[in-house]
């Protein structure tokens, strides 16, 4: 298979997967095998570029151009490699615990969250493979508007309203902004192709990089860059494998990716580096880290308090980009694939959690770990990982993050890491520590008669768990990947 | 020798159409009449296109009578395109009226309708071809009458005051238009546009010319519905039948559009439209304003068809915008969008058609649910919907491109952003149908419903088809659109 057919493949199959699902409407057990199959093949296929990438091919290909010089094209390069691996890989585990959540709570229309979860993760491979800045847009609306049904999933009062906030601030600031950026960065530079180095060096300068930073740092809404972070919280009325994997990895990730990708590869760090008006970034970014983990602290839902340490976390990224060295872009890189991991294990607890003991507050968790202690103990670990403690790999993203922020001298970065690294601490050790040491309520309900949740869900999260363990000792091609956009951003 | 008379055929094929029609007066045959004429024209005019493209402008003397006394037709770039998109528009749609016509009339009526759509047609296809500026009235006539008796026939009562809305507005914009014409041969004594054009340039401004010019700017303006002008076209595209108002949203705005850029850029130059008139300025505000003001009105409609004929103000308003930037992108913006308009708009309007037939409403309530029972039909709905916001891959992005490369190339930038912005209304309307027929439920005890006619859904796909194909392969329409651009400004500098 060549790289180019690959890349075709990789986009094509998610979508041929749907076709699948829906005609298996009637047929539950064949439904969610295709689902299976169709992401195992799909990390496959993605598996076979890894070879080329590290080998320092990049793979391109160019299947139509809409005006001269104006292609939707696809380049697979390092970072791009990464949050494939990472979004198709724990597509297969999110599927396994998809089942068993999806029918442990009996829900309605699951053949169109399952068709909609394959076209979302389309589009994400799209946003992961694109060559320019157009088709990065493309598939980053796609990807907006294929997770909308999975939003509004379980269509109460209270879901659609949360779509309508969804929708309006993710597409509004994207057409507003991120479009608007585009466009003048094709009349600036003439081109929107992701170049090493950047395609605006020598040709703006001081205010407009500026201008164009704000376009781009806020258009890219999926990356929940304070004030446009509303979205995320509010797409937590969705069932917990959508915010899992979507609101955890993919489409949150798309975000920082695009951040990240259009740092490096649209401006060049160096332009950046040198061009005052770019600075304040790390500033939006290291607030949005602190404010949004106050936040978090004093959220008694769960899943609401995830989304908040998920803003925060997201912010970790954009500033490590912002510091604007290779270092802290690698260390961008390598968060990437630490938080993806370590959330989607925090959410999988939490729905394996709502699915066993119908529970969503943190303060009627009390005890629950003495019950649920496959679940409680992946949330412990997890936890440990968004912290930064080793062995897990929330510490190694983490400590180049200290270092890039130590090479430029970037006090301020040091002082929100420390402050964040405790208030991380602060919201999360609380709940594995009610959760194991503290006597259960007797809420008087009797919902105590529950054990752990159903196996698939088990299954799922405790794979997760492991893999932030298992990633600390044994990053290769994280780290590889990672290492190699270094390269690109030096 | 039939070739050499093609110009002539665009017009007299559809003119004998009507007649023809009316002495079938069967249905089925009044319709294969129609539907041969169209698509004969539609032969014709790319047959045209290609010469035009390949040996340059073709100037036909009607009758043999030399210009500036005989009236001469006269095919460039930007008209051969228009003829294009008119006949195209009109081939498509026809096979779609056999179905929906029959449901929506009367028996006795219906070829009576199609003698009235082929005049329709007729009177199209001569604005754009016409060199000459009193034929053109003349043209502009028969296409304004027949379009009051084609929206008159419409189901409900309210077609007739719509009708007779349009009736007044548009007479009083022919009359505008016609004494501007009447000002002019007063001044220069000829009505042939190519000698006008030279005869305007060779004299200084003088009032008369400077009254001709608004008369004819404003009469106009008045038939391609510029805001604040406008109010003849709600009602008419909401209360027409539903092929009407697919045709005429898609081809009779367009035209008025081609007709004001022939002015203002082959007949009175930009000296005169955007030099010693500072009509730019009077256009960017009103188009600015019309893409504001019509889309946040089209949010508010329940009526879908009302809410489109909103949503073509507003696109009127970006053709309009791109004409007054009179820089090559913004002229190509224009020009192109008329192409993509046409075919979005008309799928949408046809889409609206299909869900007419079988639910006898457009009702944003009746429509719920509507995706699950019409498929292929909401979809089409849907895609066009994305053309209107001018996501990618879709035409409305190549226009939106452009125009939005205009306003910068003038170091417009603020109204970029307005363009931009714009679109996010558009979000906000089209979502609202998206919503109601994807995820409401239907009504619980649902007429039986089920997805239209194939005859009606392949044309609307054609159209919807056409404007997502015209997103990816813009080598014809952008290439001619730019031809066409680069030589109005050429020869209007």
């Amino acid at each position: 298979m060549s790289p180019e057919l690959a890349i075709g493949i990789a986009i094509g199959l998610p979508l041929f997967g749907a076709l699948f699902i829906v005609a298996n409407d009637r047929y539950p057990n064949l439904r969610e095998a295709v689902t299976l199959v169709t992401s195992a093949c799909l990390f496959l296929v993605v598996l076979s570029l890894l070879p080329e990438v590290i080998a320092g091919r990049y793979p391109t290909a160019t299947p139509i151009e809409i005006l001269p010089g104006l292609p939707i094209s696809f380049t697979v390069e390092p970072l791009g490699m990464l949050f494939a691996l990472v979004a198709s890989g724990l597509w297969i585990i999110t599927s396994i615990y998809s089942i068993g959540y999806m029918r442990g709570n009996s829900e309605h229309k699951q053949t169109r969250f399952y068709t909609c979860f394959a076209i979302a993760l389309s589009s994400a491979m799209g946003v992961s493979f694109a060559g320019n800045a157009l088709t990065l847009f493309l598939f980053y609306e796609v990807l907006t508007l294929s997770t909308y049904p999975l939003v509004i999933h379980h269509e109460t009062p209270e879901a659609i309203r949360a779509g309508r906030t969804y929708l309006g601030i993710l597409i509004g600031t994207s057409i507003a902004l991120l479009l608007t950026g585009i466009i003048a960065t094709w009349f600036v530079a003439g081109t929107l192709d992701f170049r090493a180095g950047g395609i605006l060096a020598g040709k703006a300068d001081g205010p407009l990089v500026g201008l164009l930073l704000f376009l781009y740092a806020f258009g890219i809404g999926k990356a929940a860059l304070m004030p446009i972070h509303r979205w995320l919280p509010a797409a937590m009325v969705a069932p917990t494998p959508v915010s899992a994997l979507l609101h955890a990895v993919a489409v949150v990730k798309a975000g920082v990716f695009s951040v990240v990708k259009v740092l490096v590869y649209i401006f060049g760090i160096d332009l950046l580096a040198k061009t005052a008006e770019a600075q304040w970034l790390i500033y939006v970014a290291g607030a949005t880290i602190v404010i949004a983990s106050l936040i978090a602290l004093r959220q008694d839902n769960l899943k609401r308090r995830l989304a908040y340490s998920t803003i925060s976390q997201l912010s970790y990224v954009v500033m490590a980009a912002a510091i604007l060295t290779p270092i802290s872009v690698m260390a961008a890189a390598l968060h990437i694939a630490a938080h993806a991991m370590g959330k989607i294990t925090l959410f999988f607890a939490a729905g394996s959690i709502y699915t066993a003991a119908h529970k969503t507050e943190i303060s009627q968790m009390n005890g629950i770990g003495r019950r649920m202690p496959w679940t409680m103990a992946a949330f412990g670990i997890a936890s440990l990982s968004m912290i930064g403690v080793p062995p897990t790999v929330g510490f190694l993203s983490k400590w180049y993050l200290v270092q890039g922020a130590i090479e430029a001298n970037q006090i301020f970065a040091l002082v929100v890491i420390v402050i964040s690294t405790l208030l991380n601490a602060a919201y999360f050790l609380p709940i594995v520590y009610a959760a194991f040491f503290r006597a259960p309520d007797d809420d008087g309900h009797g919902h105590h008669g529950h054990g752990e949740a159903p196996i698939w869900i088990v299954l799922a999260l405790t794979l997760t768990a492991a893999g932030t363990v298992i990633l600390f000792w044994t990053p290769g091609p994280a780290f590889d990947l990672a290492h190699q956009l270094m390269g690109a951003a030096r | 020798m039939i070739i050499e008379h093609l110009p002539a055929l665009q017009i007299v094929i559809p003119l004998i159409g009507a007649p023809a029609c009316m002495l079938v007066r069967y249905r089925d045959s009044a319709w294969a009449v129609a539907l041969v004429a169209s698509w004969i024209a539609l032969a014709i005019s790319w047959i045209l296109l290609q010469e035009v493209l390949a040996t340059g402008p073709i100037s036909y003397h009607l009758g043999g009578w030399a210009p500036p006394i005989g009236i001469e037709y006269r095919i460039d770039y930007l008209n051969a395109f228009v003829l294009l998109i008119v006949s195209g528009i009109g081939a498509v749609v026809t096979p779609f009226a056999r179905e929906s016509v029959r449901q929506e009339f009367g028996m006795r009526r219906i070829y009576m309708f199609y003698a009235a759509y082929l005049l329709c047609l007729t009177g199209l296809l001569g604005i754009a071809i016409t060199g000459d500026a009193f034929n053109l009235f003349v043209f502009l006539e028969i296409s304004s009458l027949s379009s009051y008796i084609l929206i008159a026939m419409g189901n409900d009562r309210r077609a007739l005051t719509a009708s007779y809305q349009y009736l007044v507005m548009g007479t009083i914009g022919a009359t505008f238009y016609v004494i501007g014409i009447g000002l002019l041969y007063a001044d220069t004594g000829t009505l042939n546009m190519a000698d006008l054009a030279q005869r305007i340039a060779a004299e200084p401004m003088n009032r008369t010319i400077g009254a001709a010019f608004g008369f004819i700017v404003v009469g106009l303006s008045l038939k391609l519905a510029l805001f604040p002008l406008h109010l003849w076209l709600p009602n008419a595209y909401t209360y027409a039948p539903s092929m009407v108002s697919a045709f005429l949203a898609a081809t009779a705005t367009k035209v008025a559009v081609y007709v004001l850029i022939r002015f203002l850029f082959t007949i009175f130059k930009l000296n005169l439209s955007f030099g010693i008139v500072p009509l730019a300025d009077v256009l960017l505000v009103l188009a600015v304003a019309a893409m504001f003001a019509a889309s946040t009105v089209a949010i508010f409609q329940n009526n879908i068809k009302r809410m489109l004929a909103y949503s073509s103000l507003a696109q009127i308003g970006y053709m309009i915008l791109g004409v007054s930037f009179a820089n090559v992108s913004g002229l190509t913006a224009g020009i192109v969008h008329l192409f993509n308009h046409a075919l979005t708009k008309g799928g949408m309007f046809l889409a609206l058609g299909c869900a007419m037939y079988r639910l006898g409403s457009v009702h944003i309530r009746d429509l719920a649910g509507i995706g699950r029972v019409m498929p292929w039909t909401t979809a089409a709905f849907v895609a066009g919907g994305l053309g209107l916001i001018g996501v990618p891959l879709t035409a409305g992005f190549i226009s939106k491109w452009y125009l939005v490369l205009g306003a910068i190339e003038r170091g417009w930038w603020p109204v970029a952003v307005l363009v931009v912005l714009s679109s996010l209304l558009a979000v906000v309307y089209v979502w609202r149908v998206i919503e109601a027929a994807y995820f409401q439920p239907a009504p619980t005890n649902p007429v039986r419903m089920v997805e239209a006619p194939l005859s009606m859904l392949l044309p609307t796909w054609a159209l919807i088809g056409a404007s997502i194909y015209f997103g990816l392969d813009t080598r014809l329409t952008v290439d001619i659109a730019q031809k066409a651009a680069a030589a109005l400004l050429t020869a209007a500098s």
